[in-house]
């Protein structure tokens, strides 16, 4: 589903070139679930900012089900983080000062559904996330793990093929993060293919593969 | 994403910061309001001077003692020459033959303290003919005006302007019947002229008129006049009818050189010709104003587009993360930019045509908004609100959304 070929990222600011990741070649197939583990600063940040098409490689090939990303115009590329991925931010990024359904209903609005449609929708993946009677709070009413929920609520409801989760735990308290994990097993249950970064060993052993990065090289 | 749910985003997000949106709409309607009290100010005291000089009367030409001097303009405050008299006014009106003439007022003029009862207030007193009110267009609204007979007799008659009225007996009192003095020597007023408004130099409200040769032989003590109104029977033969007047007048004072003059003869068209003089500087100053203000609401409403987009280039990145494509981001801002250009604009030209109005009832001007002012704060103010919503909006919407999370 996923093929990287000899895929670099360079950083040029000013006269300094920063290589974040050099040429490295790996592949994910359909529901695998798959931690990337490394030090920080090791490329890993990157690497998944690339396989979510937020960024754009340097060098290299990156295939996303058949398709070249880099042949991709912007417009196509949009399309693909609406349906395609699912991303949950070591920092949530929720819109601020916006209800709890408001922020999950955000990616409807962009992916098309139909107006009537997406309030149950939303309000089931909230649900399902435990976080049915908290609809109409804004994210500063919520805590760290209940914003994470959230966001991984919206990371769900367009369906995406991928969840891309980038140190999901890392903002929040550990028995919340339990919580969190076992709602990402549950997904791998449901057939869903799961990238996960993170740099503690316990949170990464939940995955059934692990990739290790450093210096922007996976060893 | 159709306009209906462009639109619902725009307004979520304009209420999701109310601050925000309350500061940035804030600056618009200063920005609009600014300029059109500004204009309308400058056009409301232009409109005033215009009125002020009209309401001295159409068609008129003023004989005044003194040499000639260049313009037309002689300098106020000279020393008082005594080269007109009655005479000289009833020769023009009836000897002179010329075509033109419609009327002639001979007047003489000088401020006195006037009382009645215990009250006193200090006016001008205009000796007069009955000439002088169809002259300068001045109808009486109770009692009679000043008759020939009146001047005949030298009689101790007035006629009060209702700002008199006002200051000796009080507002909306007539007096007609009672005694005014000047100087001691008592009159009997015989009527109140209409009321004219205006103000500062010539205001015919405030003035008192008594028959010109009660003027001259009791009041003042003197023999000579003021200055000699003519009005013409058209605005087109006023040079014509002002070179024969002078003419004329050369001859009866026995003079041969038109540089000998004792007196001079002013048009209306000097004096409009003066206070158009004033009125374009007026004008120019009024662009200036309103170009600065125009300029300095602009740049406030720039920066507050700006800042505001600015500061969500996160929130922009986010969207693009969830997969809002570049157009519809794009789209979202220059929306949310048109409301908030769109109420403020509103609300701005409903607050600066408040403030004109409310600040010339004060001050007592005539209340004047024009169009071009409206139009021009509404386009430049809403212009400039679109602009920098949209610009920055689209190089946020440009960036990668790594590059528009990141942004700090």
């Amino acid at each position: 589903m996923i093929q990287v070929t000899h895929l670099s990222k360079i950083y040029k600011n000013d006269s300094v070139e920063t290589v974040a990741i050099n040429d490295i070649s790996f592949s994910i197939k359909k529901g695998e679930f798959v931690s990337i583990m490394g030090p920080s600063g090791s490329g890993k940040s990157t690497l998944m900012h690339i396989l979510g098409g937020l960024d754009i490689p340097t060098k290299g090939k990156y295939t996303l089900d058949g398709q070249d990303v880099e042949k991709l115009t912007d417009d196509e590329l949009a399309e693909i983080r609406n349906k395609k991925i699912g991303f949950v931010f070591q920092a949530f990024n929720l819109l601020p000062r916006t209800t709890a359904i408001k922020n999950v209903m955000l990616p409807m609005v962009y992916g098309g559904v139909p107006k009537e449609e997406r309030f149950e929708k939303a309000k089931k993946f909230l649900e399902m996330v435990g976080l049915g009677d908290r609809l109409e709070h804004t994210s500063n009413q919520l805590s760290g793990g209940q914003m994470q929920r959230v966001a991984i609520a919206r990371a769900l409801v367009m369906d995406p093929a991928i969840i891309l989760a980038d140190e999901p735990t890392g903002n929040i308290a550990s028995t919340q993060a339990a919580e969190i994990m076992a709602i990402f097993q549950n997904l791998h249950k449901k057939g869903h293919t799961i990238i996960m970064i993170t740099h503690e060993h316990d949170i990464a052993r939940h995955a059934k593969r692990i990739i290790t990065m450093k210096d922007g090289r996976i060893i | 994403m159709d306009y209906s749910e462009l639109l619902a985003e725009a307004k979520d997000a304009l209420f999701l910061n109310k601050m925000r949106t309350g500061l940035a709409t804030l600056g618009i309607i200063i920005g609009i309001s600014a300029v059109i009290t500004l204009v309308s100010l400058g056009q409301s005291g232009q409109k005033s001077v215009e009125t002020q000089i009209q309401s001295l009367g159409s068609n008129l030409l003023t004989v005044m003692p003194g040499a000639q001097s260049s313009g037309g303009i002689r300098g106020a405050g000279g020393a008082q020459t005594t080269s007109l008299t009655y005479e000289d006014a009833k020769a023009l009106q009836v000897n002179s033959n010329i075509v033109g003439i419609k009327n002639v007022s001979p007047e003489i003029a000088q401020r006195s303290q006037l009382t009645a009862g215990g009250n006193n207030t200090n006016v001008q007193v205009q000796g007069v003919t009955n000439s002088y009110f169809p002259v300068h267009s001045l109808n009486i609204q109770t009692g009679n005006s000043i008759t020939d007979q009146d001047v005949v007799a030298a009689r101790k008659i007035a006629v009060l302007g209702p700002q008199v009225v006002t200051d000796l007996f009080g507002e909306g009192a007539t007096p007609v019947g009672q005694t005014v003095r000047i100087n001691k020597e008592a009159f009997t007023v015989v009527g109140i002229t209409e009321e004219k408004g205006g103000s500062g130099f010539q205001n015919q409200d405030n003035m008192i008129f008594i028959p010109l040769t009660t003027a001259q032989k009791i009041v003042f003590g003197v023999d000579y006049i003021s200055s000699i109104a003519i009005e013409t029977t058209s605005k087109d033969n006023m040079t014509d009818v002002q070179n024969q007047v002078g003419y004329y007048l050369l001859s009866r004072h026995k003079l041969s050189d038109p540089t000998q003059a004792d007196f001079s003869i002013l048009s209306q068209q000097d004096i409009i010709g003066a206070a158009t003089q004033v009125t374009g500087i007026f004008t120019t100053l009024l662009a200036g104003i309103a170009a600065i203000s125009l300029l300095v609401g602009g740049i406030g409403i720039m920066n507050i587009m700006l800042v505001t987009v600015i500061e969500r280039t996160r929130e922009i990145g986010l969207r693009k993360a969830l997969g809002a494509k570049k157009k519809t981001v794009i789209a979202q801002f220059l929306a949310e930019a048109i409301i908030l250009t769109g109420v403020g604009g509103i609300l701005g030209l409903m607050f600066g045509i408040l403030l004109s109005f409310i600040i010339t009832k004060l001050i007592n001007l005539p209340f004047v908004i024009s169009l071009y002012s409206i139009v021009l704060a509404f386009g430049v103010s809403a212009g400039i609100g679109v602009l920098f919503g949209w610009y920055p909006a689209r190089q946020a919407s440009n960036l990668s959304p790594i590059e528009a999370l990141r942004y700090e």
